[in-house]
């Protein structure tokens, strides 16, 4: 409890900064990251990070200094040129995207490897910490690194969303957007620069292996709640910074554990949660949605039968067995059970120990749907020719499916008809109305 | 002696990775092959903390079960989950590979495991650790280990060539021959896999990735025949653990990084001479 409230309460100057940076940096990535998953370069942001390792490398035997201004310039320049690398490997060669940015990482991995261990065999007195890159060093970060690191993200944060127009356009529509004048080829490379620049400064956090996931991640869980671009990035950002604040407090109350690795675990859980929970395309709000379509479907079907069984002797509002009815229509005990108790509810059927009827309303709903079942197999047998014996199962499909407005224009289509192929009357609502 | 323990060890690495990393590469499955040699990572630690021994088999094991899991993790998030595939696997291997670091802090002081070793491997250490057969000397556990997993792909390259190639180049021919793509699909990511963890304490659970990918790519662009390109990848692979041997000797650095720089070169050279000769081609058109 006593490190809960020392942590939030950011008295310790260190850990309000530290904390306040990694923050910032997620967030930017996270935004970033947006931009690469909506265009289906997600895993070059991976092979950048790993690209990355040389430059600090090559930076640091240039100014034998670990300071974060001194390892940036190298490292975006060998971030960028991966980039460079991997488009040239899938657009000029035969070979895959998939392996261009597979080779392109473990070879510039390996030359960074190769120089690391080079410098630590050097015994140069400031080498020893180099390696942190590897796995992130967020807890050793001292004040000029975390001013950094702060600024550049705030940079990253503040052209994504004064450039938020035209970075819309370029991953949506980019013929769109270069037909309006914008220069494509400049954004595209001010974006990829970003993508560098935010992995550049992450890796000093969570590390060259596990960069990618601050890119990636946000991106793909907030892309569960929405459909609008400018949500999405603003839920990415908000989840990257919570993964962030969450990742730094765990490595605050366990010293042990790592930061960038907890940070990388919290978003991965927040994505596990937003594929199954996501309003817009989450797992579960897609069985609901299977789930009430089928409902739909089944109360149609009832109380279609119920019409189709009063049709017999013009009496819609008749007591109607259980065995009348199966013999109508097949229904199991349990979808039977369960659709007359939700009918009679929504007071569209009585039900007692006699049977079930229709109410007025519910008479309407039957006679709606049977009304657009018999319309739409009289306009396919009238306007795609299938043979009359052939349309019965497309139109118990598409009754359930016709909107108001769909229905309108069939019945203005076809004339408002008296008869279906069937030779059976098509009923209407209000029969003066048609003429 | 211990140059030549360390070649060769290197050399079985390449040879393994090259045969499976031409699979990998034909079926674009490169990327997968990454993933999942991160992805081993919680497999190692958890069977080194259950089993308490460095022994191969419980690692072996450990890997498989993960290697499987995360390819298993990448369909459902991506055929149940609708995810994009480059995010299933980005979110899928980042997140395993933390869980494997995690592991590895918590337990730092019971894991002989560092850290350094997960990323780059200890192939200069190889020859101290000798097997001893009834009180002989028969040379690095690691060279019996790695020899024993190239005998098994090859073993398995063989029987199931057809198979492997069918489903690799023509997946819906192969299910009209009824030959199983799930099968192969999954016999092909435990053998990633195994390659990953045997390679580990050699090269690394990434720099694998070099040996799984850089050949059979060289390789690709060189050739259009996928005998050739396997055999072709063995021999890039051999010699860029012989080149990147004395490379990383001559600067004082990780053997491993070395061998993976190599392998970089070739791919360049390669590069090169391919786009030579195509221009060449171009112009003698163009003059005629």
């Amino acid at each position: 409890m006593q490190t809960l409230i020392d942590f939030f309460s950011f008295t310790d100057p260190n850990v309000r900064w530290v904390v306040l940076g990694i923050m910032a940096m997620c967030a930017g990535s996270a935004l970033v990251g947006v931009f690469a998953f909506l265009r289906k370069k997600a895993l070059v942001g991976d092979a950048v990070s790993h690209a990355i390792l040389p430059g600090i490398c090559l930076s640091f035997l240039v100014t034998e200094s670990k300071a974060t201004w001194a390892l940036l310039p190298g490292a975006f320049l060998t971030g960028w040129f991966s980039l460079i690398a991997i488009d040239y490997l899938t657009q000029h060669t035969k070979l895959k995207s998939d392996s261009a940015i597979a080779l392109v990482l473990s070879v510039f991995y390996g030359v960074g490897i190769l120089l690391l261990t080079m410098i630590q065999n050097m015994e140069l007195a400031q080498q020893s910490g180099l390696d942190k890159f590897l796995f992130g060093k967020a807890a050793a970060m001292v004040y000029e690194d975390v001013v950094v690191l702060i600024g550049l993200s705030l940079l990253i944060i503040v052209v994504i969303f004064s450039l938020y127009r035209p970075f819309r356009l370029m991953t949506f529509n980019p013929d769109y957007a270069q037909s309006l004048g914008y220069p494509i080829r400049l954004l595209e490379g001010l974006i990829s620069g970003l993508t560098v620049l935010s992995v550049a400064i992450g890796v000093q956090a969570v590390g060259v292996v596990l960069m990618a996931a601050l890119l990636i991640t946000p991106a793909a869980a907030a892309r569960y709640w929405t459909n609008r671009l400018s949500v999405m990035l603003i839920l990415a950002a908000v989840f990257g910074s919570f993964s962030g604040l969450m990742g730094t407090f765990i490595s605050y109350t366990y010293p042990r554990m790592p930061t960038g690795p907890w940070v990388v675990t919290v978003l991965s859980v927040i994505a596990i949660l937003s594929v199954l929970l996501g309003r817009k395309k989450g797992v579960i709000a897609h069985q609901r949605k299977l789930y009430r379509n089928r409902r739909k479907m089944l109360e149609e079907n009832l109380l279609k039968c119920l019409y189709h069984l009063g049709e017999l002797d013009s009496d819609w509002q008749k007591k109607r067995t259980w065995t009348e009815i199966t013999q109508k229509r097949l229904f199991t005990k349990r979808q039977f059970q369960s659709a007359w108790k939700t009918l009679h509810r929504k007071k569209l059927l009585i039900a007692d120990r006699e049977g079930l009827a229709l109410t007025k309303e519910g008479e309407k709903v039957g006679r709606r749907v049977t009304k657009i079942h018999r319309l739409w197999e009289l306009y396919l047998t009238k306007h795609l020719h299938l043979a009359s014996d052939h349309v019965h199962e497309d139109a118990e499909a598409i009754e359930h499916i016709i909107t108001p407005e769909l229905e309108k224009e069939l019945e203005l289509q076809l004339g408002y008809p008296e008869l279906d192929p069937h030779e059976e009357l098509i009923p209407y609502e209000n029969k003066d109305l048609k003429k | 002696m211990d140059t030549f323990w360390i070649i060769l060890t290197g050399s079985l690495v390449a040879t393994c990775g090259a045969l499976v990393g031409c699979f990998l590469v034909l079926r674009k499955m490169a990327m997968v092959g990454d993933a999942i040699s991160h992805a081993v990572l919680p497999g190692i630690v958890l069977a080194y903390l259950i089993a308490q021994t460095r022994d191969s088999l419980p690692m072996l094991i450990g890997a498989a079960i993960f290697g499987v899991l995360i390819t298993i993790l990448i369909e459902t998030l991506h055929r149940q989950g609708k995810m994009q595939i480059d995010a299933a696997i980005g979110l899928s291997f980042t997140w395993l590979f933390a869980l494997g670091v995690i592991l590895i802090s918590v337990y730092a002081g019971k894991v002989d495991l560092d850290q350094d070793c997960v990323l780059y491997g200890e192939i200069a250490y190889i020859p101290i650790d000798i097997w001893l057969w009834n009180g002989k000397n028969m040379g690095p556990q690691a060279v019996w280990q790695l020899g024993g997993l190239l005998v098994f792909t090859i073993i398995l390259l063989t029987l199931g060539y057809k198979g492997l190639k069918i489903t690799t180049f023509d997946e819906k021919f192969a299910a009209s021959l009824g030959i199983s793509t799930v099968f192969w699909h999954y016999a092909l990511m435990s053998l990633v896999s195994f390659t990953t963890v045997l390679s580990f304490e050699s090269v690394g659970a990434i720099l694998v990735v070099a040996f799984l990918v850089g050949p059979a790519s060289t390789a690709y662009l060189l050739t259009k025949r996928l005998s050739q390109m396997l055999f072709l990848s063995v021999l890039l692979g051999i010699m860029a653990a012989i080149g990147g041997y004395f490379l990383a000797t001559s600067l004082n650095a990780s053997i491993a990084g070395g061998m993976a720089t190599v392998v970089g070169v070739e791919f360049v050279l390669a590069l090169l001479w391919v786009s030579y000769k195509s221009k060449k081609i171009e112009l003698s058109l163009m003059g005629e």
